[in-house]
């Protein structure tokens, strides 16, 4: 994990191309001996990675998908300022993908913040991971951010640390990161070309200055790379996360992975752009469109040859508490903890309820290799959506989905490309007829849908509008259950009872990504 | 003689708070406030106004029309 370029100024860094040659490959996370496609990042175990990366994964939601089922993250809002402007961000209003102080969310001292974290992590032992990522940069609020870290190593020391930043500051805190054992950083890179940059970025603030247009990009983009190449020099693992934006950047992210790939990046999350005119941001208001579903998916696998991809993101606001896909901060407020006196942190029940997550796991990793034993050799390949709680269980119900897990099956077994948000079908224990088709456009491009139990009324418009809605396997592992289904879908194919059809595209949903229940 | 922050497009963000040269800024109700009497519009210290140019809400940090205009001792 040398970098001999880690320690240049910004004005040595080498073009691109000379680059990509000179360190390419040998970093990152290994590639597995399945195609040579790498997953480790997405949905691999410890066959795709060294032990070492394992360990640093396996209980990290973020960096890892088959961890996000089990184990929880929870974010601090103590870093409010920023020191970039984005198109895809407003700080004046509560958007999407954004807390900002006053509205929803309310920003943390340090101190407030160290004993929430303590609160979180006693009443949810399944909470690994405690990152900063906002509402603003993490590291444009140096002094606030790191002695946040500094409270928590104190009291929970078995709390990983994480924090995520746009690399502006970020070459001149790698030490500190380093010397904090934080783990896992991640990046939002956006682009590696100024001429893109600046149709995303309208300035920066850069040594007392306001810099605009395309040399504000210019900056920020050597800012990133030297930073990248810091930290992994550092051995800290990185991921990327990039924002698709459709007409402006989104052929341009096959050059960001190389990019980030050759640097060394472990982890490359490339999300849809969320963009309601309600946000009240530049591409909200000027109408630029996110991605479809399949658009995404696209991009991601012709990503995955390079490099890990990262699906399982929630694009998560910087106060989230509680399971990727579930938000339970308004159990954590600022009121609420105040209101505790003393919190004890209870380190030993944490370790045994996580021993118990480590038992489960490893059982529906045999299920899972059991069910892979017989399986076909075949093209087909469908999508089946998940109506799940965690666990890596088939264990919610249709009517109370918020979300759906998205499974590719085929004859190389299960892979996890996404999860669609929809609208709570059920309110109240009546369903309600307005809300099915948007859960139907959000899962358009899936076979079947498995749910732990379903009504009458949506069972059968499913059914009419093409997806086998499936309650059979109620509580049973997600993984195995695909593969099961999988297989006699297939026998039917060859049996020709059905013929097997690629489904349409699907709708992301817009608006705010806060839980509703 | 110095800037002011409209108060209900602040987002409290603070990121001009450590900016300031002359340490005129700070926190009032979840909003910032600028001393008026500390201010010299960064004169001396930077081209530009350091919270104008930080500021993520545009028309957030103004002249405060209520002083005149800081000039630099001689």
């Amino acid at each position: 994990m040398q970098s001999t370029t880690a320690s240049v100024g910004i004005q040595e860094i080498k073009p691109l191309d000379q680059l990509l040659e000179k360190i390419a490959d040998h970093k990152g996370c290994g590639t597995s001996s399945e195609g040579g496609k790498a997953s480790c990042g997405s949905s691999g175990g410890p066959a795709d990675m060294a032990p070492e990366v394992w360990e640093k994964v396996k209980n990290h939601p973020c960096y890892s998908e088959e961890a996000h089922h089990h184990y929880a993250r929870m974010h601090v809002a103590v870093a409010p300022a920023c020191n970039i402007q984005c198109n895809y961000c407003n700080r004046k209003y509560d958007c999407a993908n954004e807390s900002r102080p006053g509205v929803v969310s309310e920003k943390l001292t340090p101190e407030q913040a160290s004993k929430k974290v303590l609160a979180v992590a006693s009443a949810i032992p399944q909470m690994t991971v405690l990152g900063i990522a906002g509402p603003g940069d993490p590291l444009a609020n140096p002094a606030k951010t790191f002695k946040t870290f500094e409270l928590i190593a104190k009291t929970a020391p078995d709390i990983k640390l994480c924090l995520s930043t746009n690399g502006l500051a970020l070459p001149d805190h790698v030490d500190t990161i380093k010397g904090f054992n934080v783990d896992h950083v991640t990046i939002t890179i956006n682009m590696v070309d100024p001429e893109v940059g600046q149709h995303i970025y309208p300035w920066i603030f850069w040594k007392n200055k306001r810099v605009t247009g395309i040399e504000a990009a210019r900056i920020l983009t050597e800012r990133q790379m030297l930073g990248l190449e810091m930290l992994t020099a550092a051995g800290v693992l990185c991921k990327i996360n990039s924002v698709m934006i459709p007409g402006i950047n989104d052929k341009h992210l096959v050059e960001v992975n190389k990019a980030v790939k050759s640097r060394g990046a472990f982890l490359h999350n490339i999300m849809p752009l969320i963009s309601a005119p309600e946000h009240g941001t530049v591409f909200g208001l000027n109408g630029q469109r996110g991605p479809t579903a399949q658009e995404l998916k696209a991009l991601q696998d012709s990503c995955e040859g390079d490099m890990n991809m990262m699906r399982h993101c929630r694009q998560c606001r910087a106060d989230a508490v509680g399971l990727l896909g579930e938000d339970r901060s308004a159990e954590f407020t600022t009121e609420k903890i105040d209101e505790m006196s003393e919190v004890v942190y209870d380190a030993a029940t944490r370790k045994a309820y996580q021993e118990l997550v480590e038992a489960e796991r490893n059982e529906k990793v045999a299920a899972k290799e059991a069910a892979m034993a017989d399986l076909d050799v075949t093209d087909i390949k469908i999508l089946i959506a998940v109506a799940t709680k965690g666990q890596g269980r088939v264990n919610e119900h249709f009517g109370h989905a918020t979300e759906f897990q998205i499974y590719e099956v085929g004859s190389a077994g299960t892979k996890f490309v996404g999860h669609r948000r929809v609208d709570l079908y059920c309110q109240g224990g009546f369903g309600e007829e307005e809300a099915l088709p948007s859960v139907v456009n959000a899962i358009n491009d899936c076979h079947a849908v498995f749910v732990a139990k379903i009504g009458g009324c949506p069972r059968d418009e499913l059914k009419a509008a093409g997806i086998d809605p499936v309650d059979r396997f109620a509580h049973e592992f997600i993984e195995e259950s695909a593969i099961t289904y999988f297989k006699e879908y297939f026998a039917k194919v060859c049996a020709r009872e059905i013929v097997h059809q690629v489904r349409g595209d699907a709708d992301i949903r817009q608006g705010a990504y806060i839980a509703a229940a | 003689m110095a800037y002011k922050i409209i108060a209900s497009q602040c987002t409290g963000c603070s990121a001009c708070e450590p900016e300031c040269p002359n340490v005129a800024i700070r926190e009032k109700n979840g909003t910032f406030i600028i001393d008026p009497k500390k201010c010299t519009e960064c004169m001396g210290h930077f081209d530009d106004p350091q919270c104008v140019a930080v500021c993520p809400v545009d028309l957030t940090c103004i002249i405060d029309n209520a002083y005149p205009r800081y000039e630099v001792p001689a």
